[in-house]
């Protein structure tokens, strides 16, 4: 063979060996639908399991629209890539998974790949939910597969070319889906494992917590080291945590399972709503996060313990300690905000004590300004903690001061910057904290 | 000394500037519709217009309101001629003891200035923020959906000072 045709060879046979490459990595068979199982099919223990491993994997947070039916679907989530809607879990055979075997359902946990094979973006978080076990996806499955089944088609996914293209996600999970890492540390207790396994996988609090790269994965060097979502920062939880006082296993347990905890603060945003499943879990799952979440913080350094001793030592005269009146922002906190939060009355039902709130000791002021726009909204139908929003009475100059008064007299950090735009961004955000806009819910029911 | 502007007419108020808005009302103005329920913004009785947006008044002080537009329930209408809000209240008999009404009739104004058709839902979500402890919500409504169709055809509507914008 003459050199050229050589050549021209080894090209076709490379392309071709790649052509079959993509091929096994894209292409994934569809599984055989089935008849959607009777409920009855299902042990009831094994439904009330997985309810509770339901909750702890907050699956009802992004798989419902808001005042839209369980499960039916229809978030939009916002993502630096654009906006991708939630799907229907709810056993319906033509919109939700009601033609799903077990071994589907198992797939999409483990690899992101829907009944019909195509893969599924990770704004679903498989890359935690791989580490979950057989027997939880089967107690998963059956927990879903008993819900009402709701009929409600998916939404057109808001994503550029070539992102709207599922082929690209193969490519995603080449690099960045790690099958099955979670192993169990011997030299650790059990229960400090079952969080570990918990926090890993089905909990996936990294999802939110940890930083992601260029192309939305989790940076795995930056773990736990904060994230942002919704236009929310999700704290730094391991050592570079900004709470002014440091976190211990005890606090962790109370505040995740009561979603409040008097040296921390009430849960809000979107964590009210993984508090609120944690508090119908069995306890000693809780537990076991909140101690494998506290060996992720780790034991504070002195200077943090120290920090901590003066803090306290604040918050004992902060009642007395007078306010600079006169001082732009200063005035409003004593008129707005002090009666609440320097009234003494325990928490959940009162304001923090400012001096420990972790929103001000924050890199950002973007949550602290969330919850001054919008307060916080009471949960239906429980006794919860509430506090007015003050969007319509403060103009963004107003809330700009405020927010540079609390951060300088309440926190030992240096002043943030860009808090002006923080308050334009998020008063042009409103609408996204309250989840779904106005109407989209019978958008969602047309044929 | 500021000029706090009330249903159209300016006050010259001598008050701290950190007073809330409630109290100002109330004792100074001696315009009682607004109710003091809780003082912490928990309640929604209080609840006033300012600038076309319903405002807790127990936890807006005065440093707030310079230039801006305050209107209270007495500004929307009278007892000769009730507003479509005041109007549609009545018709359905919305009041029990009537202390959260006031508010609720404000915050309803707003959304109906912004929303003339509000879905069941809507009304639900905006009037979250205000309590009644006697239990007449379902009266309340559909006061709200009443006053929307009061307001859609050609009743008699007092201007509202700092209204629809």
């Amino acid at each position: 063979m003459s050199r050229p045709r050589i050549i021209a060879s080894a090209a076709i046979t490379a392309l071709i060996g790649g052509a079959i490459a993509a091929f096994a990595v894209i292409w994934r068979p569809a599984i055989e639908a089935v008849e959607p199982p009777a409920p009855q099919s299902f042990e009831p223990a094994l439904i009330k399991r997985g309810r509770d491993l339901a909750a702890i994997g907050n699956c009802s947070d992004c798989h419902t629209a808001g005042g839209g039916k369980s499960f039916a679907g229809g978030l939009p989530v916002p993502t630096q890539f654009g906006t991708v809607y939630s799907s229907n879990i709810t056993p319906d055979p033509n919109t939700g998974i009601g033609r799903w075997s077990e071994a589907a359902f198992r797939r999409a946990m483990r690899s992101g790949v829907d009944r019909a094979g195509h893969h599924l973006y990770p704004t679903f978080p498989y890359d935690h939910f791989t580490n979950v076990t057989n027997e939880d996806d089967r107690a998963l499955y059956a927990f879903l597969m008993t819900r009402p089944a709701i009929h409600a088609p998916a939404l057109a996914n808001n994503l550029a070319f070539p992102l709207d293209q599922r082929f690209v996600v193969a490519g995603w999970k080449l690099l960045f889906l790690k099958a099955q890492t979670y192993r169990p540390d011997n030299t650790q207790s059990a229960e400090w494992n079952r969080g570990a396994y918990l926090v890993e996988g089905l909990a996936h609090c990294g999802a939110c917590h940890t930083p992601r790269n260029a192309l939305g994965a989790e940076k795995p060097s930056a773990s736990f080291s904060g994230g942002d979502v919704d236009n929310w920062q999700a704290y730094a939880i391991n050592a570079q945590s900004p709470s002014p006082l440091p976190w211990t296993t005890d606090a962790l347990f109370h505040y995740l399972r009561q979603g409040w905890d008097g040296d921390h603060g009430v849960a809000r945003g979107p964590m009210a709503e993984v508090t609120a499943n944690l508090s119908m879990v069995p306890e000693n799952d809780v537990r076991a996060i909140a101690l494998y979440m506290g060996s992720v913080f780790g034991p504070p350094t002195q200077d943090r313990l120290n920090e901590a001793s003066a803090t306290r030592a604040q918050i004992k005269l902060s009642p007395v300690e007078p306010t600079q009146a006169g001082i732009p922002g200063g005035s409003i906190y004593q008129a707005a905000c002090a009666t609440c939060h320097e009234s003494d009355r325990p928490l959940p039902y009162s304001g923090i004590n400012l001096r420990l709130s972790t929103a001000l000791s924050a890199p950002d002021p973007r949550n602290a300004t969330n919850i001054l726009l919008s307060g916080i909204r009471p949960v239906g139908g429980e006794r919860s903690p509430i506090m007015p929003g003050f969007a319509n009475s403060m103009t963004d100059d107003q809330i700009s001061a405020l927010l540079n008064y609390l951060r300088g007299r309440f926190s030992n950090q240096p002043a943030w910057t860009g808090v002006e735009q923080t308050v334009r961004d998020a008063r042009r955000s409103e609408t996204v904290l309250l989840q779904t806009p106005p109407g989209s819910s019978m958008q969602r029911d047309k044929p | 000394m500021m000029t706090l502007k009330v249903n159209g007419h300016d006050h010259q108020i001598d008050a701290d500037p950190d007073t809330p808005l409630l109290y100002v009302l109330r004792d100074e103005l001696k315009l009682n519709a607004a109710k003091f329920g809780c003082g912490l913004g928990q309640c929604g009785a209080c609840t006033v217009i300012v600038d076309g947006k319903a405002v807790l008044s127990c936890v807006t002080p005065l440093l707030l309101l310079n230039g801006k537009q305050v209107t209270t329930l007495e500004g929307l209408g009278t007892i000769e001629t009730p507003a479509p809000i005041q109007r549609a209240f009545m018709e359905e008999q919305a009041a029990q003891c009537g202390y959260c009404i006031a508010g609720m009739m404000m915050r309803a104004q707003a959304l109906l200035q912004r929303n003339p058709k509000p879905t069941d839902e809507q009304i639900r979500a905006e009037l979250e923020p205000n309590l009644c402890r006697c239990g007449t919500h379902m009266r309340i409504l559909r006061a709200v959906h009443r006053a929307a169709r009061l307001m859609d055809t050609a009743e008699l509507t007092p201007a509202v000072e700092g209204g629809a914008q």
